[in-house]
């Protein structure tokens, strides 16, 4: 039949397969590199470099720091073919919650923290148990907790503003790592290049995480050609690599000519090669693809669908605890308004890095890189002057332009 | 004088003949029978005269109420008045029973519903097929012998001449069943022709005036019940083809008895009221390929599932041995892990991933056997899918491949190696060569032969009679949920099966 004819023509598809065919059926990933990149062009010479200035890439790595945690949390929910509509107001709960404890009753901060991510992972738990076990659409339920806990959080702060913390606490999200190199190294680079400091820890990160990342890409090729697996051409290869150590290098010379490497941004980096460690090679990150994917078949695998859709949400709420400490922090108050529709920017990250609507398609890094495309159109747009009005206009016709370009991408596969 | 006659009604699909100058006449007044096997080219034909597939995808001439009909779609034969009603009831559930009734066919003017009418009218209809519910009852609470009725009742208002009735009885309890046939005797009275697809050969002789069995696509014999209808010879009628050699060889001495089903009873998993399935016991050999035969709607998916991890209805109850000790199989992941293997019938719905490559299909039931700890060695995950590409002779440039690019013969692959992988003792493959060509059939007969031959047990469900006496040992027939038969290979035959599914 039809279907055995198409198996012939993909054979002679790979054969022939050129840099062009390659490019078009992984268009996906690299459109949202390029677009990254493109966008950051943009604004570098619209905004007369101001974007890509030291003080500004710090303060953007700072402002996406929670909608980038999140979004880990939202890229494993939406895999599993669920959506979490309320981690806005538990984000703002938790803060709250935060602030309530440190201000007004003086608990200690450790101990504090403590129980607000537990607080996160129950609020998850008991939203995923009537998505997993009651099968409840999940956009009911945690609307209702969208609605539930954004009441909750007026009502903590009984209205109003609690703050300002102490800096033991603020420095979550406003510290920086110190320096562990001697002063001399750092006074020496700085007469090098020129400037008037340099944080030796961060250029080193830099250089580190960039000579891993080639590393790894190396070792995995050299593992494709042995098993034989269908790997992208050379020229790509290089060129993407390249690309994301530069980058690297850039932006951590940058921040190292600023303050040096702020405290979030190694939290986020930490989490984010943790989850996409765990959604790529570990058996349970499997299972939530085998879940979005097919959930029947799943089933009839012997997965565990109930549960793993449990631990999502669970897991879900606990990050979202992580980014509102973050965002408390960083903002020195808790306020009822915290977090407020911030969940349709973690949602819209996650589907701009390619996640689909119904389950099982997805990538922790396309998350993160989503996330980071709509931060530099805020910021990019805030530093032109853009009223907040244009600024949610353009913001909603890229998401519409990115799931129209999957869909289509999609269609021209299929 | 014929009402309507069909005329060397030929229909292809690309690479099947599944009508062949089939011919078909029905008298006014009559009811008239189509027997056949599943896939003999029954639904085809019925498709064929209702428009769903159109004039000119098939060759041939309609002839109704002495005009030719060239239908362009199933409105323009409901305009006619010929109604079909499909095995699969095509009610919409949270409606009432008068809006199903009229739904598309308003009483209404100016797209204002007039209720008062609508609900007298429905009563009326409803009397006539000696339903008594109240009109605004929701399709929803009311049984499946009731749905049946009130599809008639939806038939009845739009001016049938020619009522078509797909399997009604299949998903029906006798006495409704019974109920159903004789409202078909009244409707008779009253003077609509009715046409009647059915397996059960007791109730085509209860209301048939003349019978056309279909067998390949092709009609076999037309008969009359006024000279009198032998069950048997509509049985050798609907199964007499000849056996070719479909089957690779194979020489089988089964051993000790390893898998063992007892007094196993399901109940459905909404109607808690039916019971699916009836007290079956059953056994498998090691090495041995067992065969369970009925028509669909029988219950053998049914007791597939219940068994594997209760991934089908209800109030089971039951054991189910190994090796002679009684195994837990009361959630998937522990009837894996105590060797059993179900291969699903539809697998595209239950049994792949199709997003997903090849690889990822395979090791998705046994991902322990591919990680350290929780994490998955993805160089061996590959060597392991290769592996079985080669042994199953999956056909595709590479693991990579999404299985959704697959033939249905290579999706049916994965799907074994997927199985495979876990290493069942027992398997029981649901259909396993259903909707795939032949020459992937008989390598599919291959590899089951090969496991037979390694000692596992199989349990194969088929709707294929041919196929179970090619490749069985021993066969056991299902009939209403009931296993009420059970075959030896060398005893066994198409018409005794065939007469121990029709003289429940």
């Amino acid at each position: 039949m039809d279907l055995a004819k198409n198996d012939s023509q993909s054979t002679t598809t790979v054969e022939t397969k050129g840099i062009g065919e390659y490019l078009s059926s992984h268009l996906r990933q690299y459109g949202l590199l390029f677009a990254l990149i493109a966008v950051m062009v943009f604004f570098q010479i619209v905004t007369d470099g101001t974007l890509l200035r030291a003080v500004n890439i710090t303060n953007l790595l700072l402002q996406n720091s929670y909608i980038i945690i999140m979004a880990l949390g939202m890229l494993v929910v939406i895999v599993s073919g669920n959506i979490d509509l309320s981690v806005g107001s538990v984000m703002g709960f938790i803060g709250a919650l935060a602030a309530v404890m440190i201000v007004n009753f003086e608990q200690p901060i450790f101990l504090t923290i403590l129980t607000c991510l537990a607080a996160g992972g129950l609020i998850g738990a008991a939203q995923g148990y009537w998505v997993a076990y009651w099968k409840i659409p999940s956009f009911i339920v945690t609307l209702a907790g969208m609605l539930v806990f954004r009441g909750l959080s007026l009502w903590l702060l009984q209205g109003q503003s609690v703050g300002p913390f102490p800096k033991e606490f603020q420095i979550i999200a406003t510290g920086f790592v110190p320096d562990v190199f001697p002063a001399v190294l750092g006074q020496g680079l700085a007469d090098l290049f020129g400037a008037r400091q340099v944080n030796v820890l961060a250029l080193t990160t830099g250089l580190v995480a960039a000579a891993l990342v080639v590393w790894l890409g190396l070792r995995q090729r050299a593992q494709n050609k042995v098993y034989g697996i269908e790997d992208e051409p050379k020229s790509f290869f290089i060129a993407r690599n390249v690309i994301v150590a530069a980058a690297l290098i850039f932006v951590m010379y940058k921040l190292s000519l600023f303050r040096g490497l702020p405290n979030v941004l190694i939290t986020m980096g930490v989490l984010t090669i943790i989850y996409a460690f765990i959604t790529e090679t570990t058996t349970v990150g499997r299972r939530i693809y085998a879940l979005g994917g097919n959930q029947k078949a799943a089933k009839l695998s012997g997965i565990k669908t109930e549960r793993l859709t449990f631990l999502a949400f669970t897991n879900m709420g606990v990050l979202a605890a992580a980014a509102g400490l973050v965002f408390a922090a960083r903002l020195n108050t808790a306020t009822p308004k915290a977090g407020f529709a911030l969940e349709l920017d973690v949602i819209a990250a996650v589907f701009i890095g390619g996640a689909s609507m119904s389950g099982g398609v997805g990538t922790i890094v396309g998350a993160v890189v989503g996330a980071f495309l709509m931060g530099v159109l805020n910021n990019g747009m805030s530093i032109m002057g853009i009223g907040i009005d244009y600024q949610q206009m353009i913001k909603g016709l890229v998401l519409l332009a990115a799931v129209i370009f999957d869909v289509y991408n999609k269609n021209k596969q299929g | 004088m014929a009402l309507l006659s069909m005329q060397n009604i030929s229909k292809t699909f690309p690479g099947v003949k599944a009508l062949d100058q089939v011919s078909l006449d029905v008298q006014a007044g009559e009811i008239h029978a189509i027997v056949g096997e599943n896939g003999a080219g029954k639904s085809t034909l019925m498709k064929v005269l209702s428009g769903v597939y159109p004039h000119g995808q098939y060759d041939g001439e309609i002839v109704f109420g002495g005009q030719p009909a060239r239908f362009g779609g199933i409105s323009d034969s409901e305009k006619q008045g010929i109604i079909i009603i499909h095995q699969e009831l095509a009610l919409v559930p949270e409606l009432s029973i008068a809006e199903n009734i009229f739904l598309g066919n308003e009483c209404a003017s100016r797209g204002v519903i007039d209720w008062r009418r609508t609900n007298r009218r429905t009563e009326e209809l409803l009397k006539k097929v000696g339903l008594s519910e109240a009109p605004t009852t929701k399709v929803d609470n009311i049984g499946v012998g009731k749905q049946q009725l009130v599809e008639i009742a939806k038939a009845l208002s739009k001016d049938v001449k020619l009522l078509i009735l797909d399997e009604p009885t299949a998903a029906l309890q006798e006495n409704d069943s019974r109920k159903l046939l004789d409202l078909m005797l009244e409707l008779k009275a009253q003077g609509v022709t009715s046409i009647i697809i059915s397996h059960k050969l007791n109730e085509v002789r209860y209301v048939a005036d003349s019978v056309t069995v279909i067998r390949d696509g092709q009609t076999v014999s037309n008969l009359d019940a006024a000279a009198g209808l032998s069950e048997d010879e509509i049985v050798r009628d609907m199964v007499g083809r000849d056996m070719t050699h479909r089957f690779p060889d194979h020489d089988r001495t089964p051993g000790k008895r390893l898998f063992e089903v007892k007094n196993w009873n399901v109940w459905h998993p909404e109607h808690a009221e039916r019971q699916i399935i009836k007290n079956a016991s059953f056994n498998v050999r090691a090495g041995e390929v067992v065969g369970i035969a009925g028509l669909m709607g029988s219950g053998r998916t049914e007791l597939a599932m219940s068994i594997f991890g209760r991934s089908y209805g209800r109030n089971i109850s039951g054991s189910v041995e190994l090796h002679g000790g009684e195994i837990d199989v009361s959630s998937v992941d522990r009837a894996i892990a105590a060797g059993i293997s179900y291969v699903t019938e539809d697998r595209k719905a239950l049994g792949l991933v199709l997003d997903e490559t090849i690889r990822f299909n395979t090791t998705l039931a046994n991902l322990k056997g591919v990680s350290t700890g929780s994490i998955l060695k993805r160089n061996e995950e590959t060597s392991i899918a290769e592996r079985y590409r080669e042994v199953l002779a999956i056909r595709t440039p590479s693991v990579f491949q999404k299985t959704v690019n697959l033939s249905g013969g290579n999706q049916q692959k994965v799907v074994l190696a997927k199985w495979l992988f876990t290493s069942p003792e027992v398997l029981i493959l649901d259909e396993p060569t259903r909707g795939i060509d032949v020459g992937a059939k008989y390598e599919i007969y291959t590899i089951i032969n090969d496991l037979a031959a390694d000692g596992k047990g199989v349990l194969m469900i088929s709707s294929e009679m041919p196929e179970l006496l090619g490749m069985c040992d021993r066969i056991y027939v299902m009939n209403e949920g009931a296993l009420v038969g059970e075959l030896d290979a060398d005893q066994a035959s198409q018409e005794r099966i065939m007469s121990l599914i029709v003289n429940e």
